[in-house]
């Protein structure tokens, strides 16, 4: 049916709900779906009957869209006060969504104790707390906690080059996040060069950014479940020659070059973005890897 | 009976008309009213750029002077959305290069530009006036420098908050010499440093030039320079406000300021020395706009300069200013209608500034005309909410981000179900909400209930079945853009209220219990809608339907299913066999 939308405005005519009514009346098996129309919650006696008694399985064999089709009542949802056993006629349906989807959604319920004050795994979540990328960039105490600890640390293991800068970097630190990107996984990540000063706590950091297994958020999702199962767990190991992986990047005028070539203060001022890259198929490329 | 008006005279009557509400409502009255209205349509917006294929727009409306286009979804701004998502400007340049030559204006955000779109902009468009660049990403300063040297009426050159790959600062060199017709320069999301004397070239040949925005690279002993040749401007965005103290450059300063007697909005501020900020004092008055959220200063400090700003309406700042802080704004900034506060450090253990729910409330009370609030907060209460929402009914768009998710009523230890419940029931003009905190399902019954004019919805780690969704998507009736993430909002609440995407522009639903089988179903029976899945690790179809999808964006369009996807995101369409489920 050619409609139109106005760029901007609302939908011209009515006829979504006829549409739907057609295309309803053409399921295979005959059940009619009514997905969206006539539902009422609560009120309306009829209808409900038929999606309390059945297990709402979404996978299940065809025709059993018609419980999730049909008007449901209130009773098809758990109580909205948190005993949620309560209801003995939802808790049977809710109950099953809920164990499929446990062991993916980990989603949390009222019944979880509250959050100890302070951090709780804030900084591990993505996107959390919601602040855009270039004011984040700008945090002069971005990651206060864990920046001084790693300063510590990395002051220590760089002594030999760059102790006074990194000293001077925790005093008047601002972030310096680029990209990183790792071959064959579309979800790029970023790092703050500007929490390193050398780059062996660079390639470490890396290592445990890009390593199957290292926590994206409070729940696990399905990439990791499927790369703990699969048999991915070394590290990658960066800089090391015999590594199968080589870290590369792209520099101000657009070339790719080998990480670790020039001094790290040098790095910083040219460095655009990161990728990491298969070994083999770095070797076709125009630097040589050793 | 049917009479005729000329054309011209309808015409000219649909010339007044500038919304595009008005617009489309005058162009369902009849056949030829349609006809004539689309021939002097001249601004469109398109709020997703794939509800609609640019042929369809050119098809219809031939004459457009100025486009207005958003891309990505805006959790792409928090990194939600991966790499190579879409949104990509050059179709859209490749058709209107061709059929708009006439097109003057172009504004875009969360797109993807390139060098070579900028470059067929600057070369297509004679007459091309605007262009503005909001959260985008994509091109160089090369593009940038296309623009300067081929739009010859450039009036406007607006960055803000792109991802520019930054090159160098060459590209401001190529505004040829005889250019004057600059009005608002927004460099200050650049990195380079670009020729000072070339920057004061150029404002000094602008007389019509309004808005400057500097980037970080410019140093503050430079401003007076370039502000003594802009004393028209009304908008400023400074570079660093940091040097080393001397009085001559503090009082070279104070004095170009003192020639700014336009000057209504201050930005830019990077990392502020408080011995600088006196200089500012001569235009605090007539400031009604003051960014100060990259400003690191004491909260006293803080309350010195804005205390002055007695006719600020907009005031953006970070957490340093405090509660005490935002008792002082409540005093003195009676005209204040939007405030926002950032954190200094989000992700520290403990709070480092005493920033609490108080200063909230505080500006609530004080500030008459408040109606547009962002703030982070570490701790808030029920009562709280309930104050600020009986103190502005007129809210009209209220972002709360507790940062901690799932945080309780620090007093209660309750949800936060009725302070949130209070803001959407007293504030019945509330068009935008970002909820935070411990929330059940019950505030969700409360917003279905009472958010008549919600139109846009963010929620994160809240709610605790499906009823939650239902009533909103079931209860907003205004609801255009819903985001979601992290939530145990399922299929249900989805497929039972199908209909109500094709209202809305997009849902965006990550980590919820959606499942695979229920995108599908809801692909093929909704051919108005492109229902996209994004996932990483490998087809869906390697899994069981009742698997939940990573990631979920469902829009409404009439361009039907796109081509441009990269190879994690699936398309559920009519094609696919109902063997499946």
């Amino acid at each position: 049916m050619q409609r139109e939308v106005i760029p901007g405005g609302g939908v011209i005519g009515g006829g979504s709900m006829s549409a739907l009514s057609e295309e309803s009346s053409s399921y295979p098996d005959g059940s009619e779906l009514e997905l969206g129309l006539g539902l009422s919650l609560g009120c309306s006696g009829g209808g409900g009957g038929k999606g309390k008694s059945k297990t709402p399985s979404v996978a299940a064999a065809g025709g059993s869209w018609d419980q999730f089709a049909r008007i449901l009542t209130a009773d098809d949802f758990p109580s909205v006060i948190s005993d949620k056993d309560s209801s003995s006629s939802s808790s049977s349906s809710s109950s099953t969504i809920k164990a499929k989807n446990n062991g993916f959604c980990g989603s949390k319920r009222t019944a979880e104790p509250s959050s100890p004050p302070g951090r709780s795994g804030v900084s591990q979540v993505v996107g959390w707390p919601p602040i855009k990328a270039h004011r984040m960039n700008s945090l002069v105490n971005h990651s206060k906690i864990p920046a001084v600890e790693e300063f510590t640390s990395t002051v220590d293991k760089c002594k030999n080059e760059n102790t006074n800068i990194a000293v001077e970097k925790r005093l008047s630190r601002t972030s310096f996040f680029i990209k990183v990107n790792m071959e064959r996984i579309p979800i790029g990540r970023k790092v703050d060069l500007n929490a390193h000063s050398c780059y062996e706590t660079l390639a470490r950091k890396l290592d445990d950014m890009f390593r199957p297994g290292a926590a994206v958020g409070p729940r696990r999702s399905i990439l990791e479940e499927q790369a703990a199962m699969a048999d991915m767990r070394c590290p990658v190991r960066l800089l090391d020659e015999s590594s199968e992986f080589v870290l590369i990047y792209e520099d101000k005028e657009g070339d790719w070059m080998l990480v670790g070539d020039v001094p790290w203060q040098m790095f910083l001022s040219t460095v655009r973005r990161l990728k990491i890259m298969k070994t083999s198929e770095a070797n076709g490329l125009a630097f040589a890897v050793e | 009976m049917a009479y005729s008006f000329p054309e011209e005279v309808l015409e000219h009557v649909f010339s007044f008309l500038s919304s595009d509400k008005d617009r489309n409502a005058v162009s369902l009255v009849c056949k030829s009213w349609y006809e004539i209205e689309r021939w002097c349509r001249r601004r469109i917006f398109v709020g997703n750029c794939y509800a609609v294929a640019p042929e369809i727009v050119i098809r219809r409306f031939p004459e457009v002077r100025e486009l207005e286009m958003k891309g990505k979804p805006h959790f792409a701004d928090f990194n939600l959305v991966p790499e190579g998502w879409g949104a990509y400007l050059d179709p859209w340049i490749s058709a209107m290069s061709v059929a708009y030559p006439f097109l003057e204006e172009i504004k875009l955000k969360r797109m993807v530009v390139t060098d070579d779109s900028l470059e067929l902009i600057s070369k297509s468009f004679k007459n091309f006036k605007v262009l503005v660049l909001s959260s985008c990403e994509g091109f160089t300063t090369d593009g940038l420098a296309s623009i300067a040297a081929n739009c010859r009426n450039l009036r406007e050159l607006d960055l803000r908050e792109s991802e520019v790959f930054d090159l160098n600062g060459h590209w401001l060199s190529h505004f040829p010499d005889n250019y004057t017709s600059l009005v608002s320069l927004n460099m200050s999301c650049l990195h380079s440093e670009v020729n000072l004397s070339t920057l004061e070239r150029l404002v000094a040949r602008s007389p019509n030039l309004k808005t400057l925005r500097l980037n970080r690279a410019v140093p503050l002993e430079k401003l007076p320079n370039l502000l003594r040749r802009a004393p028209q401007l009304v908008d400023l965005g400074t570079g660093v406000y940091s040097a080393e103290i001397r009085s001559d450059t503090f009082s070279n300063l104070t004095e170009a300021f003192s020639t700014c007697k336009q000057l209504e909005g201050l930005s830019g501020l990077w990392d502020v020395v408080q011995a600088y900020l006196p200089a500012l004092y001569s235009v605090c008055s007539g400031i009604t706009s003051l960014n100060l959220s990259y400003a690191t200063i004491q909260s006293s400090d803080l309350v010195k300069l804005v205390g002055q700003c007695r006719n600020l309406q907009r005031l953006w700042v970070q957490d340093y200013i405090e509660d005490s802080g935002l008792e002082a704004v409540a005093e003195s900034c009676k005209d204040l209608q939007e405030l926002r506060v950032f954190p200094s450090d989000p992700f520290g253990e403990e709070p480092n500034v005493s920033l609490t729910e108080r200063g909230l409330v505080s500006v609530s009370e004080g500030c008459p005309k408040l109606q547009s609030v962002l703030y982070f907060c570490r701790q808030m209460s029920n009562t709280a909410l309930i104050a600020i929402a009986r103190n502005r009914p007129k809210m009209i768009r209220f972002r709360l981000c507790i940062i901690e998710p799932r945080a309780r009523d620090y007093i209660t230890l309750e949800p936060l179900d009725t302070g949130f419940g209070a803001i959407v029931e007293k504030c019945k003009d509330l068009r935008r909400l970002s909820l935070s905190g411990l929330l059940t399902d019950r505030v969700f019954d409360y917003i279905g209930t009472h958010a008549k004019k919600l139109e846009m919805l963010s929620i994160a780690f809240a709610g605790d079945s499906d009823l939650g969704l239902h009533h909103v998507l079931s209860g907003c009736e205004s609801l255009r853009k819903l985001e979601i993430r992290d939530c145990p909002f399922g299929d249900k609440a989805l497929l039972a209220n199908a209909a109500k995407l094709e209202t809305m522009r997009s849902l965006w639903m990550s980590s919820c219990s959606v499942s695979y089988g229920a995108c599908k179903l809801l692909g093929q029976k909704m051919p108005m809608l492109n229902v996209e899945v994004i996932d990483e690790s490998g087809h869906p179809d390697s899994r069981p339907d009742s698997w939940p999808v990573e990631k979920l964006y469902i829009y409404r369009t009439v361009a039907g299913r796109r081509l441009d996807m990269p190879d994690y995101i699936w398309k559920m369409d009519e094609d696919k066999e109902l063997e499946y489920s």
